[in-house]
């Protein structure tokens, strides 16, 4: 188990009150709060050794390119990838909208695209809108509970299907899905394996390889890094095949005025000049995850969970909304009968609770489980039992308020 | 006006709409929505001469956008369809009588954009 009262102290935000409470911060799936150390670090960058990368010949360049390029070996370390392999990006919305548009280039009308019912926007729209242009086929893999379908699953991913893209861990069920499993199916039907993994890699330990995905997205404030990072791995021989997304500077290798050679993995998808404080920001911010361990992070995870659900449930008139037993997440979702999502989240927010209301970036799920929207306690590292007590407490307030 | 937003007025319209449901004869009607919040207004309105002679709406979301409606129905009914056009968000605010922050101010305002945008479309 891990000492979150101790991890608490490393996080400056948390020392605040807010509305006269002690802030219990239990929105971390939506974003995490900043380590003191990775705040410090990019501090540090700025005042001592900001300097684009890749270019300059004199000292500062040196530092940052030094310090860019081994945020980049921290991240294909952490994940079991190598260092062409994993490519900078904005978060997990970029790094799926680099794979949908470069591997769709290859597609045939009728090709299937299998996706399933729980995704979160990011991991729908962009396949979506492709998929519109070009007459691509798209295919959801349905919902048995909380968890996936997996008969259905292996229906749809047939030989039709040429990408098969699923979500790691559930942003409002907190399911775990197989993706080992799914990976099979997809590879056994000859379809690439693309895995969102911005909802599992803040919790637990990831192995790209072990999972046998193509492709892996993440965004890094997620997981203790600033906003505006995130990486996507990708499989060294597919990446090599793949056409550039974006196009610019630092992605060439050679630039006519008629014609472009694009730089050597993994620079050949990154564009511009990146985000690069940002991204030194992510390497120790895996750092300092990787001091705590992913394995003790899961634990304290799944401990979480329990113990909300139990507490929950013993309200009378709530609805959970996720697996009730085995492995999971610490994400808790759930609706009071009577009281409209975003009135339960204002009043959590008076006794200094910070929750998320609402869709949560995945209106088909909702509209799916029959709801427009519902209540997401999503805790992490840094809380405690107590913090689940409070949230209890606040939720019981509320019923009280509204009378139900 | 205080902190609480939760007054037994707001809650009271929240239960217990005023004009809740559809007119079957109507001049206009228009719905609008909170993506963000999921919060969906739909005014049904009647005009006679320039004058609202009957509003009523279907809705469903939280408390603060269900309640502004049911008060603004209240408020608005009898009146110009120019004074409608003119209301402003202190106007809602007013209404309502409570303090609303910069977030929940969507859910507020929606019953009013939903008649002006109607207005508008005529």
């Amino acid at each position: 188990m891990i000492d979150a009262k101790k991890i608490k102290k490393d996080f400056p935000i948390l020392k605040q009150n807010i509305n006269g409470h002690r802030l219990v911060y239990l929105d971390s799936a939506a974003t995490t709060q900043k380590p003191r150390m990775v705040i410090n670090e990019i501090k540090r960058y700025y005042e001592q050794y900001n300097a684009n990368i890749h270019r300059g010949i004199h000292t500062l360049a040196e530092l940052s390119t030094q310090a860019y390029e081994q945020a980049h070996e921290k991240i294909a370390e952490f994940i079991n990838a190598d260092f062409q392999e994993v490519i900078s990006t904005s978060g997990a919305t970029e790094s799926l909208n680099i794979v949908a548009n470069s591997l769709t280039k290859s597609l045939k009308k009728g090709d299937k695209i299998v996706l399933t019912e729980m995704e979160h926007h990011s991991n729908i729209v962009p396949w979506q809108q492709i998929a519109k242009d070009r007459k691509l086929k798209m295919e959801f893999i349905k919902l048995d509970g909380f968890q996936l379908d997996m008969e259905h699953a292996k229906e749809v991913i047939d030989e039709n299907a040429k990408i098969v893209a699923v979500m790691h861990a559930s942003n409002v069920l907190g399911t775990i899905n197989p993706v080992k499993k799914i990976g099979k199916l997809a590879h056994d039907a000859g379809a690439l394996f693309v895995v969102d993994g911005a909802h599992s890699i803040p919790n637990m330990p990831i192995d790209v390889n072990d999972i046998g995905c193509d492709f892996f997205a993440f965004s890094g404030h997620k997981m203790c890094s600033p906003t505006g990072t995130g990486a996507l791995f990708g499989k060294k021989e597919l990446l090599e095949k793949m056409s550039p997304f974006l196009y610019g500077g630092h992605m060439i290798s050679e630039v006519t005025l008629k014609d472009s050679r694009w730089n050597e993995l993994p620079w050949k998808f990154e564009a511009g000049t990146a985000n690069i404080a940002g991204c030194i920001g992510l390497g120790y911010a895996i750092d300092y995850l990787k001091k705590i361990g992913m394995k003790n992070i899961k634990n304290h995870e799944e401990h979480l969970a329990k113990y909300t659900i139990k507490q929950l449930e013993e309200i009378e008139d709530i609805t959970i909304y996720g697996p009730q037993k085995g492995e999971r997440t610490g994400t808790v979702s759930f609706n009071i009968k009577g009281i409209h999502t975003h009135d339960v989240a204002a009043i959590l927010d008076k006794h200094g609770i910070a929750i998320r209301a609402g869709n949560h970036c995945a209106m088909p799920l909702m509209k799916i489980l029959g709801i427009s929207g519902c209540s997401r306690s999503s805790p992490y590292i840094y809380n405690i039992i107590e913090d689940i007590d409070k949230l209890v407490e606040a939720v019981k307030e509320a019923k009280h308020i509204f009378k139900v | 006006m205080d902190d609480e937003i939760y007054k037994e007025n707001i809650l009271d319209h929240y239960k217990n709409p005023h004009n809740s449901g559809a007119l079957k004869k109507y001049t206009f009607k228009h719905r609008e929505t909170n993506p963000l919040c999921g919060d969906e207004i739909e005014m049904f309105v009647k005009i006679d001469k320039s004058r609202i002679t009957d509003v009523a709406f279907i809705g469903k979301g939280c408390a603060i956008s269900q309640a502004s409606a049911s008060m603004l129905t209240d408020l608005i009914k009898g009146r110009k369809i120019e004074e409608i056009k003119r209301m402003t968000k202190e106007d809602v605010l007013k209404m309502l009588g409570i303090n609303i922050g910069i977030v929940r101010m969507k859910c507020a305002l929606l019953p009013l954009k939903a008649m002006i945008k109607g207005i508008e479309e005529l």
